[in-house]
């Protein structure tokens, strides 16, 4: 497989999206390497919360230990590899037993007691044999509260891998003035049938919306004119739908920024900080935590989401966190997440809630349309009839300051291009 | 072979096969298997807080046989405009401060404040109408159709002019070349608007509500 024949600047090979080689690779040099999304810290408040999920194809599970602090297990037992979470959130009590011989875990992994242990005398089994523990991920971190893992020993850090893309759970925390925020434990889950990069390169691409979600942005936008008619004023949720329906000079007038290992930021477009008491009341708790120079600071970041590639879309100003997990290459699961501002208004909380009702639901009006677009490219990708998917859309237009590459242009295929430069780097790197 | 050896053998069985273990259950104080491992330990998820209790149908009085009939009928209609994709003769159902919701977890108990798959008053759902029938409403281009069951109609509770009503319904649905299955507890609360039957709050509890979405849901349940 020569990878550099697959993918050039301007353009790549189709079967990078549909060839299950490519995937398995794609699965153990990126998914199975990189820090990978586990969860937010509050999903597993007391000890014993454990919350399942899967990183690359491996089934893992973070749960809280007796400690305090928050590991991440493969979901295995060592004697005959039976999972040892059955469900995908719960608590274990005071240790994991598995449903099968009851060989049982302290909640850090390491093995406690099995029945009949004498059975094992003068066997390699015993307590002190890191094969008969519960495997643990083999790194850890957390980042403002949000838990990754890695299940490569060595590499960058969690903050290096981040980069910039970091600003992501900075602009989603500091909008509370305890700078935290909590999960709201509810996860919406929506298959694609598409690979993960249909999705990835969606989330920045800023020509899509108004061909994609025109129906929504007209009918959105002429039930927000009924209603300002009828009352003087339609609430800010209408504007979310409607502002799909712009023109496609106003998107291209949208910027987006593009950095090292595939990350990317699109910025502001929706106008989120109107003035009403709502936000005023919310901008005084901040000023009163954070001093008006600092809040200034925190609300002027022009943000619409962050990407980390190549699982993530945070929406920091809203507070919502689309997580991919790819299944196979033309099927992906994404998780959908809303989080709280800790000691923010409840008018707030509820103000972003109906963007993710909204857009982020299983009756979503907006995702609705992609997720048809992504399953007819992945059916035309699949088809022999072309090579080559396209990105030469302002090609060389761009421009470039110490790796971070921002387009001149909104529309600028510049996320595209970025993301296959990170990915060619993650496929080339020898394991 | 030989028949007195067959008769020996029969007689003295070998000694390992001869060791007969009768294993009793332990008594119920002492705790056993897993149990005497971690006490503590369940594999289930916490309960939840609410807990949701049905309450049986009670057989109707001749008086309120005639309601009963007429909200029948009104639930059965709701089902065919739905499936005839009569939009705006299904928000007519509504009254004017009518709300569509669609709880996540049956424990939600306000139509705001918490996630929901749908919570739409009138003028949301008008967005969802002009949506789908925009002629650029990608999603809607492949076949699409539903096909709605709806039953066990019971009257919960009664006060002057409004019924809170209990029903199930098992919806289908075919999109481009799958079907789709659907099912759960409609609860109708519904009022007397001049005359006619109108929907004050349709509250939707799908029993796969919370089970992943193999695409997503583009109309009213």
């Amino acid at each position: 497989m020569n990878l550099s024949q697959l993918v050039e600047p301007d353009r790549v090979h189709r079967t990078v999206y549909t060839d299950q080689q490519i995937f398995d690779r794609e699965i153990a040099q990126i998914f199975e390497r990189v820090w990978v999304y586990c969860g937010h810290e509050t999903q597993v408040p007391q000890v014993g919360d454990y919350h399942a999920l899967t990183i690359g194809r491996q089934p893992m599970f973070m749960v809280r230990g007796k400690d305090r602090q928050i590991r991440v297990l493969h979901n295995r037992c060592p004697h005959r590899g039976v999972q040892l979470c059955g469900n995908q959130r719960g608590n274990a009590g005071s240790a994991l037993v598995c449903s099968y011989h009851a060989w049982s875990f302290h909640l850090d992994g390491r093995l406690r007691s099995m029945p009949l242990q004498h059975g094992y005398d003068g066997t390699r089994v015993s307590a002190d044999n890191p094969d008969c523990s519960v495997k643990p991920a083999a790194r850890v971190d957390s980042y403002r509260g949000f838990v990754f893992a890695s299940l490569a020993a060595t590499g960058p850090s969690l903050v290096e891998f981040l980069g910039e893309a970091r600003v992501a759970f900075d602009d989603m925390c500091d909008r509370s003035p305890v700078g935290e925020v909590e999960v709201v434990p509810i996860c919406h889950r929506v298959i694609q049938h598409s690979n993960w990069k249909f999705f990835m390169e969606n989330q920045l691409d800023a020509l899509h919306p108004s061909v994609t979600h025109q129906s929504t942005g007209i009918a959105a936008g002429r039930v927000e004119r009924k209603i300002k008619e009828q009352t003087g004023a339609a609430p800010l949720y209408y504007h979310y739908l409607s502002a799909f329906a712009s023109k496609f000079e106003q998107w291209d007038a949208v910027q987006t920024i593009n950095f090292p290992r595939g990350h990317g930021i699109l910025k502001a477009y929706m106008g989120l900080r109107p003035q009403d008491p709502d936000t005023r009341a919310h901008e005084e708790l901040l000023v009163k935590a954070y001093g008006a120079e600092k809040t200034e600071e925190y609300l002027s970041r022009g943000i619409h989401h962050v990407l980390v590639y190549p699982y993530l879309s945070v929406q920091s100003p809203l507070q919502q966190l689309r997580c991919l997990r790819p299944l196979s290459p033309g099927k992906t699961l994404s998780e959908i997440w809303h989080f709280r501002l800790k000691g923010a208004p409840e008018a707030i909380y509820r103000r972003s809630l109906w963007y993710y009702n909204l857009v982020n639901s299983p009756a979503t009006m907006v995702n609705a349309d992609d997720l048809e677009n992504w399953t007819k490219g992945q059916w035309g990708l699949e088809s022999s009839g072309g090579d080559w998917v396209s990105f030469h859309r302002n090609y060389g237009g761009d421009t470039e300051e110490a790796g971070v590459v921002y387009s001149n242009n909104g529309t600028s295929e510049a996320v595209m291009r970025n993301q296959f430069r990170a990915w060619s780097q993650y496929m080339a790197d020898s394991p | 072979m030989s028949t007195n050896d067959d008769a020996a053998a029969g007689a003295r069985p070998g000694p390992r096969l001869s060791q007969e273990i009768v294993i009793e259950g332990a008594s119920a104080d002492a705790p056993v298997g897993a149990q005497a491992i971690a006490p503590d330990h369940s594999p289930r998820a916490a309960p939840s807080g609410r807990q949701v209790v049905a309450t049986a149908p009670s057989p109707t009085p001749a008086t309120a046989t005639d309601v009963l009939r007429e909200i029948e009928q009104f639930l059965y209609r709701q089902s065919e405009l739905l499936d005839g994709k009569l939009w705006q003769d299904y928000i007519d159902l509504f009254a004017d401060d009518g709300i569509y919701w669609m709880p996540v977890t049956p424990e939600q108990t306000e139509w705001e404040g918490s996630p929901s798959i749908f919570a739409e008053d009138k003028y949301m759902m008008e967005v969802r109408m002009g949506r789908v029938t925009h002629p650029t409403a990608w999603s809607q281009a492949p076949m699409w159709a539903t096909s709605h069951v709806l039953g066990n109609v019971v009257i919960e509770s009664t006060s002057s002019d409004q019924w809170v009503v209990r029903s199930r319904f098992h919806m289908m649905e075919l999109r481009r070349d799958t079907v789709r299955h659907f099912g759960g507890t409609y609860r109708h609360t519904l009022v007397r608007d001049r005359g006619r039957l109108r929907i004050k709050l349709q509250r939707v509890d799908m029993f796969n509500a919370q089970a992943p979405y193999d695409y997503v849901l583009q109309v009213w349940v």
